[in-house]
């Protein structure tokens, strides 16, 4: 196999539909054995991403190699090596899971034997035994993520595309899901994972490429993502609502930066570098001026906020259609 | 895991051939089982001709005289085998929309399966299905009165011509299938293109007193050729009056090469668009 260090490599792809420009340029790459995670708000782009690296659509422009093939030039070697779960789950809902499976198989060539015994380990795997006889369209969400899965799975592909793998699930089938991804990738299996849900990317990818209206706005890992937005932050209750400004003064002393001041709930809030030592910095400021805390926190910020620095939005509220309205994280979990 | 071996495509035409051949078999597969889910689906090959068999046996069969004579039953079976025949280019073309609205398609087009697979497994299948309305439609007709004359060789021959003209048809249908957007528009389209077609033909009423313009389409009419072929065939009357058109002068080669001439049209048609098209 010419798989070498990279499963995917992506350069300046390009995709237009009619006036709208769904890529603009993007790059991307992931490393073997590793899991990506493509996020960004609905109209992004992803799904496009995803369907130009499995051989579905043609780019505009520029070039990507999955598994070491030319997505475009050498489209069957690709999809050799590819397992596909979309956002709409390929398989076909009048048939059984079982004959699902058993079709993708004979459609790899393998004998009807090996085929249905195929079928049968991932029926197992994918905890779809009792269903197998039934036809898929009667099936829940859940159940047609799986059987989906499994499908795309029929011949042990080395890279893994999985466009919104848990839309729609509810948190128990979510959390069976990443099982299920975390797994695999243990296994030796490379996966690009589209997501909107920041904690997914968190806490199921490596790295971590942000886009947004068809470009890359950042990418690293999840901790260098929340670094470069701004490293950590002190948030101080004061006790006397009376103390308010001198607290905000000894704050400012302690860190340099103007603090965020919340009257109503007596919260300060500012950025520091340094960790611990800008904590103990701010406690002795405070102890200084003689002001009483009721609550003292360092924190790092969530990707939530990380998204919204990038972006200027929050992701969940993009999807309710609110764009321009709030940009504070009043609706953040 | 360990076990499995995914064998390698070959490169050999040959042998690339036979793997196409075999993708469309698992395709033919999977769409007839989909007739086992719903079964409704056989109404349109079984009770819609065989209504069609009653209503004009009985309703036209007084009025209408047959050129040269004959029963106008026997005139009449041959016009509904290949009316049937002709509506099956809508079927397809409604299963084709269907199949590239659903989520299958893409798994399909991202498996290392033959391109031209979909098409060919959906055409065959519905091919099969008509085999099955033929039968029901010549168990009608041989119930009102309709019979084939000419011996067991001929007979077959002329259900041969049908189904070749039928195998053109669903390929007409799924390049209608292929450039609309919905199932409901593949259905309208077939329909509008295709019940004129129908008509404007010899299947009912003999060619002969229509007004010439109507005529002379009804004459070159591929529908018409297969009709007189099968007339032919099955030693059927109306075949006294021919008119000055080759093709209902030599309707056995006329309907044979209408039927190849389509194929050649439509399948590379079918499967450029194939190819091009993402899923709508
Ligand atoms: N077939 C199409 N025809 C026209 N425009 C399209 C088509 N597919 C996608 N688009 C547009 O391209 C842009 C990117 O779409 P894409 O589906 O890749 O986004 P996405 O990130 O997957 O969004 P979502 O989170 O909603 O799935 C969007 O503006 C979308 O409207
Ligand atoms: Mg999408």
């Amino acid at each position: 196999m010419r798989m070498g260090d990279l499963a995917v490599e992506a350069e300046g792809l390009q995709k237009r539909y009619g006036q709208t420009h769904a890529l603009r340029g993007v790059d991307l790459t992931v490393k073997s054995g590793t899991i990506c995670g493509l996020l960004g708000p609905n109209g992004a782009g992803k799904t496009t991403m995803v369907r130009i690296l499995t051989t579905l659509l043609t780019p505009d422009g520029g070039q990507a190699r999955v598994a070491g093939y030319d997505v475009v030039r050498e489209a069957e070697q690709v999809r050799y090596r590819i397992g596909l779960a979309g956002q709409q789950a390929a398989v076909d809902e009048l048939l059984t899971g079982r004959a699902n499976l058993e079709m993708v198989g004979r459609l790899y060539h393998l004998s009807g034997r090996a085929a249905r015994q195929r079928a049968e380990e991932l029926l197992e795997r994918f905890d779809l035994v009792e269903a197998a006889g039934r036809i898929a369209k009667g099936y829940s969400g859940g159940m047609r993520r799986r059987l989906d899965l499994a499908a795309s799975l029929v011949a042990a592909p080395p890279v893994l595309f999985l466009d919104e793998p848990t839309t729609g699930l509810d948190p128990r089938s979510r959390l069976g899901m990443w099982e299920i991804i975390r797994e695999l990738v243990a296994g030796g299996t490379t996966v690009l994972l589209t997501t909107q849900y920041l904690e997914e990317a968190d806490r199921l990818a490596d790295r971590i490429v942000v886009i947004d209206t068809g470009q890359v706005i950042a990418a690293g890992t999840a901790d260098e993502l929340k670094t470069t937005v701004g490293g950590e932050q002190i948030d101080v209750v004061v006790r006397d609502p009376a103390r308010l400004a001198d607290a905000t003064t000894a704050l400012r002393r302690a860190g340099g930066e103007e603090p965020q001041v919340d009257a109503e709930t007596r919260r300060l809030t500012i950025s520091v570098t340094g960790g611990v030592a800008a904590l103990t910095g701010v406690l002795r400021e405070l102890d200084a001026a003689g002001i009483e805390a009721d609550d003292l926190a360092l924190r790092r910020p969530t990707l939530d906020e990380v998204f919204l620095r990038l972006t200027g939005h929050v992701p969940d509220q993009i999807a309710e259609g609110a764009r321009e309205e709030e940009p504070a994280l009043a609706g953040v979990r | 895991m360990s076990a499995l071996q995914i064998p390698a495509r070959p490169t050999a035409p040959f042998e690339r051939l036979r793997w196409a051949i075999a993708d469309s078999l698992t395709v033919t597969r999977r769409n007839l089982a989909h007739i086992r889910q719903v079964p409704e689906k056989l109404l349109d090959v079984t009770i819609q001709p065989v209504i069609f068999v009653l209503l004009f046996a009985y309703v036209f069969g007084s009025a209408i005289q047959v050129p040269g004579g004959g029963s106008y039953r026997e005139f009449l079976l041959p016009g509904i085998f290949a009316q049937s025949i002709t509506f099956l280019a809508i079927t397809t073309a409604v299963g084709v929309a269907n199949d590239m609205q659903k989520g299958i398609i893409d798994r399909f087009r991202s498996l290392p399966m033959a391109r031209s697979a979909v098409l060919v497994g959906r055409t065959v299948a519905d091919l099969t299905q008509s085999v099955l309305g033929l039968l029901v439609m010549s168990a009608c007709g041989l119930v009102v009165g309709w019979r084939a004359h000419n011996g067991v060789l001929d007979t077959l021959a002329g259900f041969g011509v049908l189904l070749l003209f039928g195998f053109a048809m669903t390929w007409l249908g799924t390049f209608i299938g292929m450039s609309v957007r919905t199932p409901e528009t593949a259905n309208t389209i077939g329909f509008v293109v295709l019940f004129p077609v129908t008509f404007i033909a010899n299947t009912f009423v003999p060619t002969q007193g229509m007004p010439t313009f109507l005529r002379l389409m009804a004459e070159w009419n591929p529908l018409s050729a297969t009709v007189a072929a099968c007339r032919q065939l099955f030693g059927n009357p109306g075949m006294a009056y021919t008119g000055d058109a080759w093709p209902l002068q030599h309707p056995v080669e006329a309907s044979v090469g209408y039927s190849l001439i389509l194929l050649a049209i439509f399948i590379p048609l079918s499967v450029l668009r194939y190819r091009t098209a993402t899923t709508r």
